[in-house]
Parts: C-alpha cells; structure tokens; sequence
C-alpha cells in the first residue's frame, strides 16, 4: 500500500530550501513575461502567430497584455513611423517598471530597407532595446528563441531595480 | 533576349548616360477616332476652354485651365454621366516648367469609359475644391495638399492627412530628399525629447552598409595589411600581392607521379 502522505515532522526535519531575493523575484519574473499587445508592420503578423495555438507562446509564461500598465514587455514589431514614434514611447512611458524591449525585426532594428523621410533608423534612437532580433520577418521560433534569451538575461540582473544598468534616456 | 548592358559600377555611374536619349511617346489619337469622346468632347467645349484634347491609350485626355475646373468636372458628372472620379493628385514639374501638372481621373459605369482632365498651375497658386461634386475629393486633396504643398480653396477641412500635422516640407515635391531634412531626420527626437538630445542620441545611421576604407576598425582592405584599429594615416599604401595557397603549397597531383605497373 503506498504512503501518500509524507510525515515530515518525524522525517528529519521540514521542507527548507535557501535561495536568495535575487534568484527568486528573477524567477518570477522571467517565467511570466507578458508583452504589451502592439504591433506596427508584418512582424506582428509573425507576432500573433507566435501567440496563437501553434506556436503557443503561452507555454512559456508570455500572454499578451491589451493594456501597458499590464506589461512588463514591449515588442516592437514592424517599422516604426515617425509620425507613431511619438506614441511608441508614450506606450513604453506607460509600462511599470521592471520593463524590458524587443525589437523584432530589420526595420525595428535599423529601419531597415526603409532608408526615406518618414521612417525611424532603429527603435533604439527613442526607446532603450534589451534584445535586438534580425529577420524579415522574424519566424515565431526566432521570437520565441528572443524571449527566452530576454529570459535568461532578466535571471541574469539585479532584481534590484536601482542597480539594473538599463541605459534609460529619460 | 534583353540586350546586355555592362554591370560594372552600376552605382558609380549615372543611369542615363546617352544625351540624345529621347522619352519614348506614347501614340496619340485624335478625338474624332470614338464617337463616344467626341460627343464628350462637344459638351465640354460648350462649356470651358479646351487647350488641348487627344486619346491616350483608350482614354480622353482634356487640358484645361485651373480656374474652370469646377464647371468642367460638373458638365462632365451632369451631362456625360461620369459618376466617379477615381484619382485625383498632382504631378512636380516645377524644375522643368515652374507648375504643378494637375489631374483629374474620371470614370463612366455605364459607358467604361475613362477621362483625364489635366490643368497646370503656379507653384503659389490655389485651386477650386471639387468636393461638392466628387466627396472623394476630401481625402485626395488633403493628400495634395500634404504632398504637395498646393492650396485647396473651399475645402471643407485642409489639413495634412498622412504625415504629422507639425510636419516642415512636402515630400513629394521633386526638391524633398528622399532620407529627409535635417527637420526630417531630427523629428522624433525633438518631439519627444527635446532639441538638447539632439547629442546625447547622434545622427541617424543612413547607411550602415557603408565601407569606409579609413574605418580601420571595423573593415579591411584586400591587398593591404591593416593592422585592427591602426591609424588610418600611418597605413601603408603600397599594394601587397595577393598569395594565393597554390603559390606556396606544394601541388603533389601536379608532379612526376610513379605510376605503378601493378598492383602489388
């Protein structure tokens, strides 16, 4: 007959298991990474692909939030406008720290094949990028792969927000 | 088969080199030749001043003048049963003639027949909306107004429709570059932080894939040793020679083989 219950008080002691602050926030954080539902080109196309059933970003703790209050991630997918810029950062603005960006794609990153007037040269001239993801369009596997280098960046740091050596503008 | 032209510093050269290059013209017909324009043809003329009117691949062109576009878009839609307008824009020609080339794309359901009224005007000229005959206008015109900097009057709301309404410039005007002024390329850094960031952020990177021979860091020079990092100025110039592996390697299926009779 199998013992279901463990008696830990006559088994040596209770369960204790040491860690520290650092490793646990981390833990929290990076296992339940919710991007801010935003996308501006093709990529987001690639974007809800990875977060539909498929691909299914949500195995790994990545549900998309409809509110920046709500995320801790932004995920710059497609170009990004100069006319939007604006708005871009007032999204970004919006989001409770610890917050964290990727930029996901050739047009995100550098402006890619859009060299005119009217199109930003890389997300990175008004909002600070963690990860920079290459690819017209990136595959939803790429983003995927993105998320969880960004997760073992985010257990890598600080969880001490005033010792993460984000590179902030503002 | 294309002929073949030469692909050596395509980037280099202009396209065009031939001075006596000549645009090809597309075939013009006269009115006369489809009872249907001709008929159009008579009621406009009733009504404005034709400069001039030919057909152009199955469609009837009519030059007008910019002050009567209005009484010729109404005898058209009133008379001649062309419901739609289905484009509406201007075209640059200020280098060449000093005007913008304004035209008017219209078509008839029931006939299938399309007409094109071109009007030319001024650079600081104005022209007459269209929009109490043709509502499409009201977008098409914002779009010239926004691209071209031509003045719509009557309007019922001129104001930029696709780039931002704080916006300097016209973009489609032959004189706007492409990768934009230096109020293009500051734009969203000004707006959202301020001119003062203007050094804290840099210019914008136009072309990264750029070689810069003098960039010693991040390019080297085929045919001369540059050390990562050297001063550009203390590099020395003369070319060494390619060494290719066959140079200094011996080739042994190249030399005095002994062939052996049999095998052992």
């Amino acid at each position: 007959m199998a013992q279901h219950q463990v008696n830990y008080a006559s088994s040596g002691g209770l369960p204790v298991a040491l860690t520290t602050v650092d490793k646990l926030l981390n833990w929290g954080r990076s296992n339940s990474l919710w991007p801010l539902t935003y996308g501006l080109a093709c990529c987001a196309i690639e974007m809800m692909a990875s977060g539909a059933s498929r691909f299914d970003f949500d195995r790994m703790g990545v549900i998309f939030r409809a509110s920046p209050r709500q995320a801790d991630v932004m995920i710059l997918a497609g170009t990004l406008s100069k006319k939007h810029a604006e708005f871009a950062r007032r999204l970004y603005d919006q989001m409770a720290e610890p917050k964290w960006v990727i930029s996901m794609g050739s047009c995100a990153n550098t402006g890619g094949m859009f060299n005119t007037y009217a199109t930003v040269q890389g997300v990175d001239r008004i909002i600070p990028v963690d990860i920079y993801l290459p690819g017209c369009a990136p595959r939803p596997e790429t983003l995927q792969y993105a998320m969880m280098m960004l997760q073992k960046k985010i257990r890598r740091e600080s969880a001490d927000m005033k010792k993460r050596k984000l590179q902030r503008f503002v | 088969m294309r002929k073949y032209t030469p692909k050596d510093n395509v980037q280099g050269r202009a396209k065009y080199t031939d001075r006596f290059w000549v645009a090809p013209q597309v075939p013009r017909q006269s009115v006369e030749e489809d009872a249907h324009f001709a008929e159009v043809l008579e009621k406009i003329k009733a009504a404005v001043e034709v400069l001039d009117a030919y057909i152009e691949i199955g469609q009837l062109v009519i030059h007008i003048r910019p002050e009567q576009n209005i009484d010729a878009l109404r005898t058209l839609k009133e008379e001649c049963g062309y419901a739609m307008c289905s484009e509406l824009s201007a075209v640059d020609y200020l280098a060449q003639d000093g005007e913008f080339e304004i035209f008017y794309q219209m078509l008839n359901l029931d006939e299938a027949k399309r007409v094109r009224f071109l009007t030319r005007i001024k650079e600081d000229q104005a022209i007459e909306s269209i929009v109490p005959l043709y509502a499409m206008a009201k977008f098409a015109e914002r779009e010239m107004y926004d691209m071209f900097g031509i003045v719509v009057n009557n309007h019922p709301y001129l104001k930029r429709i696709i780039m931002p309404d704080d916006w300097e410039g016209h973009p489609l005007r032959k004189t706007y570059p492409l990768e934009g002024d230096e109020f293009a390329s500051w734009y969203e850094v000004d707006k959202i932080f301020g001119k003062e960031y203007r050094d804290i952020i840099g210019p914008e990177l136009r072309d990264p894939a750029r070689v810069d021979r003098y960039d010693t860091q991040r390019f080297a020079r085929i045919g001369h040793e540059v050390p990562f990092g050297a001063d550009p100025e203390l590099v020395d110039e003369t070319e060494t020679p390619i060494e290719y592996s066959s140079d200094f390697l011996v080739d042994y299926n190249k030399g005095p083989h002994k062939v052996l009779d049999k095998r052992k």
